[in-house]
């Protein structure tokens, strides 16, 4: 998978929040092999440089940094977070986040074109984290983003796929642009879902963080996507609503 | 043997009442001018929580936490032993689910329970668990009760001294510093943690209350006379500045939710502490040379003092056996 010019191994993204320690954090990162890992700066930058303590410990991951504009609703916060990630974590990468209801944490995909037309103006690479909607996905390439973030569904209710159609439809108009989707991931199947149809990668962060067993979790969700991935790439049989013996009768053994 | 304890926080006092126990001469400096200002106990909820701990915590947490009780019972008499009730609004409620999966020593409660638990709650929740064997205490009333017990037993606290190890005339420094000891344990990382207290003479709440919240989760301490302690947050970062207004938002919308009458309350204080943590949120007491560091306690201050205590004075009383180490109440 090639994101921005990177080629990545993993096809899984994973979030650092809300894990029970930083050590769990780290051993949840190495079972889950990712190559990313998205940090929020808004809630937890307390100003300055103060989160340095937590960040420091991401930098020894040994993986690469996507910071991100978590709990940022306007325009204007979006871009001056993002900003602020540039300079710590030296990256051009930003996952891009409005938010345009608290209640189920939506994207405002109105507000979301317009920072990632300013911050792709600015030589940041977008990742913005959006809806399935096809019009907004399209406004947001022209606006220069090259990897779309649709959401299965809200952040962190675990809900998994909520409009299977619109991811379908997604993915069915944008072949040649990484698809990633972000947010309402609970379970592996999930991912499994996602994955089988075609999409390039899954980022999840709640699912793993808030497991009984968060490393267990991330290893599961490994296995979960390249399973996916597998099937996708091995091109599955079509449902059919005729039942089709898979030992044609002929072949049967004859039983007196 | 001479011991300067670095640090009057929970840490370093508990430590000095552990010692005390067993023949040191202990001296405590501490560079705040008075008990507690600079000490992120302080802040601290001060609840006794270690069966409540483990929907979070690690299993070790709720095994070190659980002498605590008792431990403080004996040396302060403020401890409040009514248990811990947590609850959920109607639409949360797979919370109770999920948090009842990751913990013991609970009970199940209905709206009925729940009502006679705490009266002003009756007909608010419909389900709870119930935790009785816990408990909580006023940190500052306990800190300000351990630095008189040693006072009367002959153990100096100085104030306004700002100690450095190295340079200490005594056989033994144990550094109790909680986050001012980054300059040496390069590991240490602050997690901010705010708190509001308020005085809500209406509401008659008798024991701690967590109010479970996929997002805005918050527990309200008791700290008698009508006044109570909110807190729940938790940030990645070290700031000592003022609370936010999103955090003071979320703690007091939370505490709205859980009684509407919070919102006649007067906001007394609104605090800030940042506690002290390794990277796996677990305590650690270990030598370094002259020094014997405790540190570490990340939320867990005056659940974990007790057990890190008595593994200071293990280390440097090998000999001495567990039933001296209390001082004679």
């Amino acid at each position: 998978m090639n994101l921005y010019g990177i080629e990545l191994e993993s096809r899984l993204l994973l979030g650092s929040a809300r894990y029970p320690s930083p050590a769990l954090l780290a051993d949840a990162v190495r079972a889950s092999g990712t190559d990313v890992v998205t940090v929020s700066l808004r809630r937890e930058g307390g100003g300055q440089r103060s989160g340095q303590g937590f960040w420091s410990l991401i930098g020894e991951l040994g993986v690469r940094v996507l910071p991100n504009t978590a709990g940022c609703h306007s325009v204007k916060e979006a871009v001056t977070t993002a900003q602020m990630a540039r300079d710590i974590f030296q990256t051009a990468w930003i996952k891009l986040e409005v938010i345009g209801d608290a209640d189920t944490l939506q994207p405002d995909v109105f507000g979301l074109v317009e920072a990632a037309a300013q911050l792709c103006a600015d030589g940041f690479e977008v990742f913005p984290y959006t809806t399935e909607d096809l019009v907004v996905a399209d406004r947001l390439l022209q606006a220069g983003c090259r990897v779309l973030m649709p959401w299965g569904a809200p952040i962190g209710s675990g809900r998994g796929l909520n409009n299977v159609f619109g991811l379908r439809a997604l993915r069915a108009h944008f072949p040649d642009v990484p698809l990633i989707v972000d947010a309402g991931i609970g379970r592996p199947s999930h991912a499994v879902e996602a994955m089988e149809l075609g999409f390039d990668a899954v980022l999840l962060n709640t699912a793993v963080a808030l497991a009984g067993d968060p490393v267990a979790m991330a290893a599961a969700f490994a296995r979960a996507i390249e399973a996916g991935r597998a099937g996708f790439e091995a091109q599955p049989m079509e449902s059919r609503d005729l039942a089709a013996p898979s030992t044609p009768v002929p072949g049967r053994a004859w039983l007196p | 043997m001479r011991i300067t304890i670095i640090g009057a926080g929970v840490a370093g006092l508990v430590t000095a009442v552990e010692l005390a126990g067993r023949g040191a001469r202990i001296e405590i400096v501490e560079r705040a001018e008075r008990l507690g200002t600079l000490a992120c106990a302080w802040f601290a909820g001060g609840m006794l929580a270690p069966w409540c701990e483990q929907a979070t915590a690690e299993p070790q947490v709720a095994v070190l936490g659980a002498a605590a009780i008792a431990w403080w019972q004996q040396h302060f008499e403020g401890t409040v032993c009514r248990g811990t009730l947590v609850v959920a609004a109607g639409r949360d409620v797979g919370e109770l689910g999920l948090f009842g999966r990751r913990t013991e020593r609970f009970e199940s409660v209905d709206a009925r329970q729940i009502g006679a638990l705490e009266p002003e709650l009756a007909g608010r929740f419909q389900q709870g668990l119930f935790f009785p064997e816990e408990a909580h205490l006023d940190p500052r009333r306990a800190l300000q009760a351990l630095a008189a017990r040693l006072n009367a037993i002959g153990v100096s606290i100085r104030y306004g001294v700002d100690a450095d190890a190295a340079r200490l005339d005594a056989d033994q420094v144990i550094d109790c510093r909680g986050i001012a000891a980054r300059d040496t344990l390069k590991d240490l990382r602050g997690v901010r943690g705010e708190m509001i207290m308020v005085r809500a003479p209406e509401i008659q709440l008798s024991r701690t209350l967590r109010l479970l919240h996929p997002r805005f989760g918050v527990y309200v301490v008791p700290r008698g006379e009508g006044i109570f302690m909110l807190g729940g947050t938790l940030l990645e970062n070290d700031s000592h500045g003022p609370v936010s207004v999103r955090s003071a938002m979320d703690i007091l919308n939370a505490a709205y939710a859980l009684h509407p009458a919070f919102a006649e309350a007067e906001i007394l204080e609104l605090g800030v502490g940042v506690r002290p943590a390794f990277p796996d949120n677990l305590p650690r007491v270990f030598r370094h040379g002259r020094t014997l560091h405790v540190n570490g306690l990340y939320r867990h201050g005056f659940l974990l003092a007790p057990a890190v205590a008595r593994q200071a004075a293990q280390i440097l009383f090998p000999n001495t056996s567990q039933a001296s180490s209390c001082i004679s109440s």
